[in-house]
């Protein structure tokens, strides 16, 4: 039973001093080498994210200079509330968070269920193809998406609508009203449904061989069809997966950057701008910590929220 | 202690990683974790109609296009000479292919350099995962100590908290430190990860315990145990560990944006984001440059298809 050198000391006589000793002698070798594996890890968390979330909380608080802050109590998340910019990026996360979550789980949920029952090899490559697009930054997808979307009459979308007789739209340049929000934030959105939730089909593909066959002979000898099985078994047998993956969308979708930061730059105007963004220009473009800071507790409350009541909405004891 | 002439020990601990147990520790959401766990034999292999799997296909091939479109017109434009990707109507084969816009890249823009820094930073923040990551997933499922439970409720909670909170703040540190502007930079925040030490911790506690004890009575200490006896079993979830922290470092764009300033410093997202400013007209060579970006990961992803998809399955927290 070899452990970790343990504290080097001496054992002479049944002092205090010596009793004390043994004790932390005898910790040190029952939990050494566990705090010893952690250790790195564990000085990492409290380093670069439990310090640094309660610093934010602090800058929150606080006036920034880079020679001395002054403590301004609730006035930066005040000025939030009454910052009409703020409305329009928490605004846009919103929208742009309902409609790609909807659309991303409910692809993937059909897609995965599609894709089961293939032969392996068919399986195999479908998989494949629709994860292909996920290991690509999501940089490099929206500057393709970007060119696709050139509001000149050569880039590809408005090409094609030109086939139909419609067009040219200006996509991401067009700030004008549409569907309750604008266009340029729409086009945003598209880029963003029409890129295959992989992780979503990955997670489906897993839960779905958790079914039991007996559940859809069961219902075929009644008589049920594709959908009424799609409906009636699939659907609520994988209610617990679709309550992960709709948070793990959420909070990727609340937190979206890439995308805008290439497409539009926020633009036109703030007609794109959301939250993260929002955050990256206040903290990193101006310099503004303590309003940075308050943008993102605000952020952080609005998620946690969130990510609360879908757990209770979609949270059901399915067992079979 | 030679652990590679056992096949069944091997293909068990495989077999353990595509299978995680019932008990699989997500305390976030522990029902959602448990439905995939369940084995069954689902619908898989069942004979389906002709009919049926022509409407699954009707179905699933156009979304793969659809899908996989943006590389095509990527690779169309980039091989597009530069005066005829602005004509009307485009064209959608790549005719008159050309590889000036590649050659203007790497003449224009420091695209090796910025490969370099990637694979730099890629590599370490990697090293860094494989090594904490593993350490603390083995101290997690084996070993016994005060605090351990708080310790790992710690960490797992720390995925509650949104990346952008923390962002200034640890800004301000790496200043502090003099790393802003330095690729230690952009890899110190990020050399251990929640992801990792979940997936290790997981697969650990499936390996049996025999060889480790056997080790011990052999006079192994315990950092021997750790790296001679359970990495080298623990393989498979190494590998998913390290490729997902390799490509996941390689795709990060909002830190190093945050933290590198000079041209010759940029990682290749950062890169080629930049270009669309510095060659806004010039769109052939911004494709060229996300597929000089995009390509490695694609081949990374086609060499270790198995360990991208359970590592989905398993943690499920990237992508």
């Amino acid at each position: 039973m070899s452990r970790p050198p343990a504290a080097p000391m001496t054992v002479s006589a049944n002092t205090p001093i010596t009793r004390v000793a043994r004790r932390v002698r005898r910790f040190w070798r029952d939990n050494g080498a566990g705090y010893l594996f952690v250790l790195p890890s564990l000085l990492f968390f409290l380093i670069f994210i439990f310090l640094p979330l309660g610093w934010s909380f602090l800058l929150s608080f606080q006036e920034f200079g880079f020679r001395d802050s002054t403590w301004v109590g609730l006035d930066n998340y005040l000025g939030l509330i009454r910052d009409p910019i703020f409305h329009q990026a928490a605004f846009n996360t919103v929208i742009y968070s309902v409609s790609t979550v909807a659309v991303w789980v409910l692809v993937s949920m059909v897609l995965a269920t599609l894709i089961h029952p293939l032969p392996t090899r068919l399986r195999t490559f479908f998989r494949a193809a629709y994860y292909l697009p996920a290991v690509t930054s999501a940089v490099f997808i929206a500057l393709v998406w970007k060119w696709i979307l050139n509001a000149n009459p050569w880039g590809l979308a408005n090409h094609v609508l030109s086939l139909f007789g419609a067009g040219p739209v200006s996509f991401i340049s067009d700030p004008s009203p549409f569907l309750g929000a604008n266009v340029a934030l729409w086009s945003v959105i598209l880029s963003s449904v029409l890129t295959i939730p992989a992780v979503g089909v990955v997670l489906y593909s897993a839960a779905l061989a958790g079914i039991p066959r007996d559940l859809y002979e069961a219902a075929e000898t009644e008589g049920a069809g594709a959908l009424a099985k799609f409906r009636y078994i699939t659907v609520p047998l994988l209610k617990p997966i679709t309550l992960y993956v709709t948070i793990i969308y959420t909070i990727a979708a609340f937190e979206v950057f890439e995308r805008v930061y290439v497409m539009t730059g926020g633009g036109p105007g703030y007609a794109t701008h959301t939250i993260v963004y929002l955050i990256w220009r206040t903290g990193f473009r101006f310099s503004d910590y303590g309003v940075a800071s308050a943008q993102a507790f605000l952020l952080f409350a609005v998620i946690a929220t969130i990510s609360v009541l879908q757990f209770r909405a979609l949270r059901s004891d399915v067992e079979y | 202690m030679d652990t590679d002439g056992r096949p069944a020990d091997r293909r068990r601990s495989e077999a353990s990683i595509s299978e995680p147990r019932p008990t699989a520790p997500v305390p976030l959401f522990p029902e959602a974790i448990t439905a995939p766990a369940v084995a069954g034999s689902g619908l898989e292999g069942r004979q389906q109609s002709r009919r049926d799997r022509l409407i699954s296909l009707a179905v699933l091939i156009p979304v793969a296009v659809i899908g996989l479109f943006p590389f095509y017109w990527m690779i169309t434009t980039a091989l597009t000479p530069r005066a005829a990707a602005i004509r009307v109507p485009p064209n959608l084969l790549p005719l008159d292919a050309t590889l000036d816009n590649l050659v203007a890249l790497f003449e224009q823009a420091p695209v090796l350099l910025w490969a370099s820094n990637s694979l730099l930073v890629a590599g370490a923040i990697m090293v860094g995962h494989v090594i904490f990551d593993s350490m603390a997933g083995y101290a997690f499922a084996r070993k016994r100590f005060r605090g351990k439970a708080l310790f790992f409720t710690l960490i797992v909670g720390s995925l509650m908290i949104p990346v952008h909170v923390t962002l200034v703040p640890r800004f301000i540190l790496i200043t502090n430190l003099g790393l802003d502007n330095n690729l230690l930079g952009v890899i110190a925040p990020s050399i251990a990860d929640v992801f990792g030490i979940f997936l290790m911790r997981q697969f650990m506690q499936s390996l049996p315990t025999e060889l480790e004890e056997a080790a011990r009575v052999d006079g192994a200490n315990e950092w021997q145990v750790f790296w001679r006896i359970v990495m080298p079993l623990s393989r498979p979830a190494v590998a998913t560990v390290g490729i997902f922290s390799f490509v996941g470092a390689w795709n990060a764009f909002l830190w190093p944006l945050i933290v590198l300033s000079d041209r010759e410093l940029l990682t290749l997202p950062v890169g080629v984001a930049l270009l669309q400013q510095e060659f806004s007209s010039n769109i052939g060579l911004q494709m060229a440059g996300a597929i000089v970006g995009a390509v490695p990961m694609i081949v990374l992803f086609l060499l270790f298809q198995r360990h991208f998809l359970e590592g989905v399955r398993v943690g499920g927290v990237k992508g």
